[in-house]
């Protein structure tokens, strides 16, 4: 059986970085092939290569046996080479068949129907005429594949697919792709997550530092030795003591009710929730169904409305009317799900980016600027979190998602907030790294800091939380102690079903 | 009081004309991602070329069609600045803005002061014969029902032609349209020539049929308000439509008062146009919902491959 794609030799040199080193690669036709690797390790720079993006300086791409120059993505789609980015590209104006009709030929009545008939026999429902903004980015993502799907690719490219979806969403995504390759679809899946390309992948190619380290069956590896493979090293998870919590409630939020200025936000209904000294408390959910404005209010970003009932409060004061600042010179840290524009400045170097939030810790006097301390911070935060970049002296904007996320988690964590508020703390982050990061939020704890953490990973969130709450359209659920609870429970909690036993519960007395 | 009104209405629509092609040039031009402030000076380019044109040939049409061209001829510097050069769109626009005023003057210099025949009124035979409505609707000049026209038609074009998808979807992500293959300079290329000759064919308007005569500074802010006008009718034309409309009557009412002797400073009788759209276009557009609908996100900014 000739391959149906064979990459031979691939190079590609940025002037910082080797992304992509010799690389040689085989796909068959009909198999679920796996690109496994660490952030950085250039897996997005290979699959840009793929799909025309951008050339590679040296090597050959043979595609069904024919040497090709792929150089644009419409020369890949007319190849058959399909790809779901990782970041959408869809239209958040236009609605669903508007979104199609303009990558494939149709008209709107006609594609409405097709994308309907496709959906179904995929697994991906969805309604052809709804607006996209208005969709989740689970839905979202069901469009993009519906739409490389009308384009009858041989071939397609899944970045990093699962991140965006919750665990049941993942399942069904996954019985999608197996009916894909049995219609014949090769597809190529690029992840870090170990355990999922253990369950769909047929084969797996592991990348390190821009080079093919591994060929591997995955089914008949362990994680471990998977993640051994990709990182090169083995990895502990973080030990994790029982938590020595006070009685202190650091952050106290009661019975809050919130309608976010955001005409598209959730509307937050009763939300009580407490965090002590020294425990680490998770907060569970598919995202949207609230997490982001509780997060804008914690944060002070957005301020509570007088009208509404419930207050936030930190160490037993009410900070309703306090803004980010003041409540950062209270002790709290924050770091927000948007690392670039809203946890960093792009535009501006790392060791401005550490100052914006620790100008107070010493690197200011007088109200000037103390450039000397700021760029030993920077310094300090790059080397303890083990950030790849050219030095404080890069624009944030320059490095990867990952590298930029243990940059922000590391500024917040040595400013030794007394309360540390962190959404989606490692997304986008392979195995070496988050588990760094949960290390040292577990540290922070041990410390006697509270520390809450917005998480879509529940693996993450068993891993490193003491406590855990559920959220769901704008509800919180009770409070579960982590050790007691199993992820079946907060799976159907997740899906709401946390509101009916409390209403039952209520309803006994 | 029947003549009043019928000189009411049908001067509304005569005096919001020039605003309509204008506005809704910039609709698309914007719905594509591009901001063209340069309107006042492609209005004043397109007048003092139709007047010139039209003085010179006798010929109306061709002082439309010549207008058109040199407007949309000044639109291409505004077009190589922004999209080939980057240009910040604002500054950009700004600076060919007042190039045009410049040139205005300049093609008009032979001019000043002159008047000339407008454009004659199109005659409907017994449409325009019936008693009021053949005054108020039958009995005005073809651009002016072109405008109309324009209204349905831009507003179909971008509502429900794939070619408005095509320039919405450049508007609202230049990157994502690129990633499946659209050209997207050509298409803002397009979108902003159209811009232009829909401006000049305002100005031209302006000259040869509201006010026959020509004069330097004649277009008198009237390019702001278009600019206005797309921004808080929604980039939606119908909306914009009415807009104009407003406008027009405004500064119709404006000689009414005047004419029934109420001593009101001038100065504030002409501003009241210009005040009163603004305020009602903005109670109008307050909506967060409609905004996020509607507005090109990408509008205003530069934009070049593999950025």
């Amino acid at each position: 059986m000739s391959a149906l794609l064979r990459l031979r030799g691939i190079t590609k040199v940025y002037p910082s970085v080797v992304a992509s080193d010799r690389i040689d690669l085989d796909i068959q036709p009909g198999e679920i092939h796996a690109i496994l690797g660490e952030n950085g390790a250039g897996k997005s720079t290979l699959m840009k290569l793929i799909y025309g993006v951008s050339q590679p300086d040296e090597g050959e791409i043979q595609w069904q046996g024919q040497t090709v120059h792929i150089r644009s993505p419409a020369q890949a789609r007319q190849l058959g080479i399909g790809m779901v980015f990782q970041h959408f590209s869809l239209f958040e104006s236009l609605t669903v068949a508007q979104n199609i009709s303009l990558a494939v030929k149709g008209s709107i009545r006609e594609l409405s129907a097709r994308v309907e008939e496709t959906g179904a026999r995929f697994g991906l429902p969805i309604k052809a005429d709804t607006v996209v903004h208005s969709l989740s980015v689970g839905e979202r993502q069901r469009v993009e594949i519906i739409r490389c799907i009308l384009q009858n690719p041989k071939l397609l490219i899944m970045d990093e697919p699962t991140s965006v979806l919750p665990p049941q969403g993942v399942q069904q995504l996954f019985e999608t792709l197996r009916r894909l390759r049995d219609e014949g679809c090769s597809i190529l899946y690029i992840s870090h997550k170990l355990e999922e390309i253990r369950q769909l992948c047929d084969k797996a190619t592991v990348l390190r530092a821009g080079r093919v380290v591994a060929s591997a069956d995955p089914a008949s590896h362990s994680n471990e030795s998977l993640a051994n493979l990709m990182i090169g090293r083995s990895i502990e998870p973080p030990p994790h003591a029982p938590a020595n919590a006070g009685d202190a409630k650091r952050l106290l939020i009661q019975s809050l009710d919130h309608v976010p200025t955001d005409p598209f936000g959730t509307v937050l209904k009763g939300i009580s929730l407490h965090v002590s000294p020294g425990e680490i408390v998770g907060i569970a959910g598919v995202s949207g169904n609230g997490q982001n404005e509780l997060m804008r209010l914690v944060s002070g970003e957005e301020l509570h409305s007088a009208h509404h009932a419930g207050e936030l409060s930190i160490d037993g004061t009410c900070v309703d009317r306090l803004g980010p600042l003041q409540r950062r010179t209270k002790g709290l840290g924050f770091v927000p799900e948007e690392r670039l524009g809203r946890g960093a400045v792009p535009e501006l170097s790392l060791s401005l980016n550490g100052l914006l939030t620790a100008y107070r810790h010493g690197l200011t006097r007088l109200g000037m600027i103390r450039f000397g301390a700021a760029r030993k911070f920077a310094r300090q935060c790059i080397s303890d979190h083990d950030v790849r970049c050219g030095g404080e002296q890069s624009l944030a904007g320059s490095l990867s998602g990952g590298n930029l996320q243990k940059f922000i988690v590391g500024r917040e964590i040595a400013l030794q907030p007394s309360l540390l508020v962190l959404s989606q703390p490692t997304w986008g982050l392979d195995v070496g790294a988050a588990s760094n990061i949960r290390r040292a939020l577990l540290q922070l704890r041990d410390s006697g800091a509270a520390v809450l953490v917005v998480s879509e990973e529940l693996e993450e969130l068993f891993e490193i939380s003491d406590r855990l709450y559920v959220m769901f359209d704008g509800h919180l659920s009770p409070s579960l102690t982590t050790r007691d609870t199993s992820t079946t429970q907060i799976g159907r909690w997740m899906s709401g079903e946390f509101l009916q036993e409390t209403i039952t519960g209520a309803s006994d007395h | 009081m029947l003549d009043s009104l019928v000189f009411l209405i049908a001067g509304t629509l005569a005096a919001a004309t020039p605003l309509l092609f204008a506005a809704l040039g910039e609709t698309v031009v914007e719905k594509a991602g591009v901001l063209n402030l340069s309107i006042e000076g492609m209005m004043a380019v397109g007048a003092a070329t139709a007047f010139t044109v039209a003085t010179l040939t006798g010929s109306h049409v061709s002082g439309f069609a010549i207008a058109a061209l040199a407007s949309a001829l000044l639109s291409t510097v505004f077009a190589i600045l922004v999209l080939f050069f980057l240009a910040n769109h604002v500054a950009a626009g700004l600076a060919v803005g007042i190039l045009g005023l410049g040139l205005s003057a300049l093609i008009g210099k032979n001019h000043e002061g002159q008047t000339i025949s407008p454009l004659s009124d199109l005659d409907m035979g017994w449409l325009s014969e019936l008693p009021l409505l053949g005054k108020i609707l039958f009995s005005h000049d073809p651009m002016l029902y072109l405008g109309i026209v324009m209204i349905f038609l831009v507003w179909w074009l971008l509502s429900h032609s794939k070619l408005g998808l095509i320039i919405r979807a450049v508007g609202e992500s230049p990157d994502a349209a690129s990633a499946i293959g659209y050209p997207v300079i050509l298409i803002r290329f397009l979108a902003i020539l159209f811009g232009g000759a829909m401006a000049g064919i305002g100005g031209a308007y302006l000259v040869l049929s509201y006010t026959p005569l020509w004069a330097e500074g004649l277009v008198a802010g009237r390019g702001w308000i278009v600019v206005a006008l797309v921004v808080f009718g929604m980039w939606r034309p119908l909306r914009i439509a009415l807009g104009a409309y407003l406008f027009g009557a405004v500064s119709l009412l404006e000689l009414f008062i005047q004419g029934m002797g109420f001593s009101i400073p001038s100065q504030l009788m002409s501003a009241m146009p210009y005040i009163v759209t603004i305020v009602i276009l903005v109670i109008m557009s307050r909506n967060p919902r409609l905004i996020q609908l509607n507005h090109p996100a990408s509008l205003g900014q530069s934009w070049h491959r593999n950025a």
